[in-house]
């Protein structure tokens, strides 16, 4: 009965996806028909440049905003977990949640007044495109990673790092030998959390870009507006290979970290 | 004073990207429309001798009076109550299921929900579109079967717009139900069922009250980022689906009227501000 | 008329690991039976298995002699106490207990009245409202004992009812769950690793290792006769002799460098190898010069240890074997490195059959 239920939800979550890949072989011209099988579609995908130009952009702000993320969330979370009481304690933690849970059109919206009234009082960003959308996901990807690692660290408790300290270990010290490598897994997750985010979003991208910032879902929603092609279907393959490539492979890296810790 | 400057490089960061951009969002949404750029023209001005408040409630007065903006906010508590539902309907069995197979299978479980995920949110809707649409697969199969003769319209339907919403965050709903199902003691089952309750009735009694903060947390979860949802009405629901979120998009993009936009935007976050602070209470719950 | 319990040849696999081989065992009415044995000796599987959360892979298992096989574990009349006491989180003291007679559809004045009947029995009246949460260990631990009795089962099952309880009050603890055993009239089947709380409790006490039944009888029998080297050396921790008979029925020690003599001629035939087990606190100190030939040994005292009621003194023997001797805590004994003449009685030899 249980196990029905499991198999029904997997099957709808997974029907969309596997008639998405199956039919990126499909020659026909309109989606989701037979035509025989082709890689025409592959090929489409190679050659078209604005597709490829908004993959590379996305992929930059992607890899750019996950980095700066994971810098500050793991700031925000270690001091979330580990600086006890300080002045200012439940205001941080507020906005820390809060690109948690507002709305995407209410961050869009509210970061492009930002950008619009800074641009007006000091002149900076200049304009906006990819620099104003790596601020914008560096900011929604700091609020995940800080709570995976505030959430590591709780689990954790203090106390290897207390015997570290007691070993004689000057706090730096204790950070670099003792916490670091017990967030490293966190902070591996996070970061990857930070880049999928990135690469996903639409809503706030779209609010916060300008005509030279284009990236891919930006594009990939306007094609899809103006009529579905079967280029769709193959870049959802090369994505689920390369997402499924990418977990196998930190899924191998996290089992030989969590081996190594016994 | 060395955590002070560990600590000042995100407390700044958040100062300037989330608390700063909310207080101007509180701002514009009072300010006038006017034509130029940007469209309006700053409640709190300075002209020479000092600042002088130019303020106005003109965009939520429209808010207030417009039945069309009630609508759409009923509207958007209504399909994201519903979805919220149908999500967490949807995850009981499988957090159960999930939870019920031998521990070395649970983690690929877990990462069969997570993984469709990752194919790109637009080529998922994509997809959709491509299954629903009148000449697409789906009718196409039924005909096919000779279940029907023409073909019967989904897309742009109610049907396409629950479809879409589902499966986007049924793993919302899913991994917090898990988290907290796996917490219990399997020995309260045990327990219920040694005392005399049959399988159905330990459900009812022990494991599903023991859950319901985890199964709360899993609908608000989904309930509050559909609340605000643009693009899933936008590409597979009916035209009349005018949630908050495409009327804000509208107003923004099509109308450039950004006082107003940030007046819907200030009454969504209003709305979800009850919502927002009890799933940050559950989440604080040990 | 039937055991209340009969558990017939009952195996139990988890993948490779035989968690139980074979194992037969009965429970008397009314009777208190303890299942000792370290981690992984099958005891806890055994409970579950009676209890139903398990299914043996073969072998039968009985109650009033009708096969529980077939029961679901709703549906069988015993009650289980768990380890974690398993008390339901958001249901008050007074819910927990009725929780059961609810599921048998019960009255509710009949559910009132036994649950108060219940909780004043263990002195719990008072706290029906409470939550789990909000009593203290010892409570709550009541609370399970009762939540489980209150069926009137023939049998209950009581994983480690005392292991979570601090040391002061296991004792009493104890001695009070023997007195409600004694007046309900149930039988009890307790599973514990710790061996005083199975002989204090038990009328028997079964010692399981490995998966399968090293003794079963009476505390006192597995005290002074254990079978085995295992239960010997579970039980009190005696010493273990390797000998081998002689002619006349005495038993020639050479590790020890000793010769023992049985009470009872050994059960084997002259020249074969034989363990014997001597406890600790049946050996005495006597002076070198009045030792006798037999049940006697000489050695070198190794170490002491105080142990409040007595003195566990390691003697290093002349063959190189190490005895555990223990000596009366009031007395003075020598000092490490003193030469030391020991002695015992013949009754105090055990020969082990293991």
């Amino acid at each position: 009965m249980r196990r029905a239920g499991l198999a029904l939800g997997l099957a709808f979550l997974w029907a969309p996806v596997i008639l998405l890949v199956a039919y990126a072989f499909s020659a026909d011209r309109i989606p989701f028909q037979w035509g025989g099988f082709s890689l025409r579609w592959f090929r489409a995908l190679a050659e078209n440049e604005r597709l490829l130009e908004a993959a590379l952009l996305s992929l930059r702000i992607a890899a750019g905003a996950a980095t700066l993320a994971t810098l500050l969330g793991g700031l925000a979370g270690w001091a979330l977990a580990r600086f006890g009481p300080f002045r200012g304690r439940a205001l941080f933690g507020v906005l820390v949640g809060s690109p948690l849970v507002l709305p995407e059109v209410v961050t869009g919206l509210s970061l492009l007044l930002l950008f619009v009234a800074l641009q007006g009082a000091v002149g900076w960003p200049a304009g906006r495109g990819a620099l104003t959308v790596l601020l914008a996901h560096t900011t929604i990807g700091m609020a995940y990673v800080a709570v995976v690692v505030q959430a590591r660290l709780a689990e954790q408790g203090r106390l290897l790092e207390e015997a570290a300290a007691d070993l004689g270990a000057r706090p730096f010290t204790v950070f670099r030998t003792v916490t670091l490598p017990l967030i490293a897994p966190a902070l591996l997750a996070g970061w990857l959390l930070a880049f999928t985010l990135s690469l996903d979003d639409l809503v706030v991208a779209s609010f916060v870009s300008g005509p030279a910032g284009t990236t891919l879902p930006m594009y990939l929603f306007g094609q899809i507006r103006l009529g579905l092609t079967p280029e769709i279907n193959a870049l959802g393959a090369v994505i689920l290979a390369l997402a499924g490539s990418a977990l196998a492979l930190v899924g191998w890296v996290l089992r030989r970290a969590a081996r190594r810790m016994g | 004073m060395r955590r002070l400057l560990l600590l000042a490089p995100p407390f700044l960061w958040l100062l300037a990207f989330v608390a700063a951009p909310v207080a101007i969002l509180l701002a514009i949404a009072l300010a006038e429309p006017a034509m130029g750029v940007p469209p309006f023209t700053p409640p709190l001005a300075w002209d020479g001798e000092g600042p002088r408040w130019r303020g106005t409630l003109l965009s939520f007065a429209i808010l207030a009076e417009d039945r069309f903006y009630l609508d759409a906010f009923l509207r958007s508590l209504r399909v994201a109550f519903l979805s919220a539902l149908l999500c967490l309907l949807l995850a009981y069995p499988m957090a159960l299921g999930i939870l019920r197979a031998r521990p070395s299978r649970r983690l690929p479980l877990l990462l069969l929900v997570l993984l469709p995920f990752w194919t790109g949110f637009l080529l998922r809707i994509g997809a959709w579109i491509g299954l629903l649409r009148d000449e697409g697969w789906l009718n196409g199969v039924l005909r096919g079967l000779g279940l029907i003769e023409a073909p019967v319209p989904m897309l742009y339907t109610d049907l396409a717009l629950y479809l879409g919403m589902v499966h986007s965050y049924l793993p919302f709903a899913v991994l917090p139900l898990y988290a907290a199902l796996s917490r219990l003691d399997p020995a309260l089952e045990e327990a219920a069922a040694d005392l005399g309750a049959r399988p159905a009735v330990a459900f009812l009694t022990v494991t599903l009250p023991l859950s319901f903060p985890g199964a709360l947390a899993g609908f608000l979860l989904v309930f509050i980022p559909a609340a605000g949802e643009f693009v899933i009405p936008e590409l597979l629901g009916p035209p009349e689906a005018q949630l908050v979120g495409r009327v804000l998009w509208t107003e923004f993009f099509q109308n450039r009227d950004w006082p107003l936009a940030a007046a819907l935007a200030v009454a969504l976050l209003a709305l979800l501000v009850l919502p927002i602070r009890l799933f940050q209470r559950l989440e604080a719950r040990p | 008329m039937a055991p209340l319990l009969q558990v017939q040849g009952v195996s139990k696999r988890f993948g490779a690991t035989v968690a139980l081989e074979r194992l037969s065992l009965e429970v008397a009415r009314g009777e208190f039976v303890a299942l000792l044995g370290g981690s992984g000796s099958g005891k806890s599987t055994l409970l579950r298995l009676v209890a139903g959360f398990e299914a043996p892979d073969e072998g039968r298992i009985l109650l009033d002699g009708a096969d529980l096989g077939p029961l679901p574990p709703h549906a069988r009349p015993v009650s289980m106490m768990f380890q974690s006491y398993a008390l339901f989180p958001h249901l008050s003291v007074f819910d927990n207990v009725a929780y059961g007679l609810r599921r048998e559809g019960r009255p509710r004045g009949e559910i009132a009245r036994r649950v108060a009947e219940a909780l004043e029995m263990v002195g719990l009246s008072g706290l029906e409202r409470r939550r789990p949460h909000q009593l203290s260990g010892g409570q709550r631990q009541r609370v399970a004992l009762v939540r489980a009795l209150v069926k009137r089962p023939p049998l209950l099952l009581l994983d480690e009812p005392l292991g979570a309880l601090d040391a002061g009050l296991r004792e009493r603890t104890g001695l009070e769950l023997r007195a409600l055993q004694r007046a309900t009239g149930a039988g009890f089947i307790m599973v514990t690793h710790d061996q005083a709380e199975a002989l204090a409790l038990a009328d028997r006490v079964a010692v399981l290792e490995q998966g399968r039944l090293a003794q079963y009888g009476p505390p006192r029998e597995l005290y002074e006769r254990p079978a085995t080297r295992f239960v010997a050396g579970f039980l009190g921790a005696a010493n273990v002799l390797e000998g081998r008979v002689g002619a006349d029925g005495r038993v020639d020690c050479a590790a020890a460098g000793c010769t023992l003599r049985p009470a009872a001629p050994p059960p084997r035939a002259p020249g074969e190898a034989l363990a014997v087990a001597l406890r600790p606190e049946r050996i005495r100190l006597v002076d070198e010069r009045r030792a006798p030939a037999e049940n006697a040994a000489a050695g070198t005292l190794r170490d002491l240890a105080y142990r409040g009621e007595a003195w566990l003194a390691l003697v290093a023997t002349a063959g190189g074997q190490e005895l555990r001797v223990s000596l009366p805590g009031g007395a003075t004994p020598p000092a490490p490195g003193a030469p030391v003449a020991l002695a015992w009685d013949a009754a105090a030899v055990v020969p082990l059959a293991d």
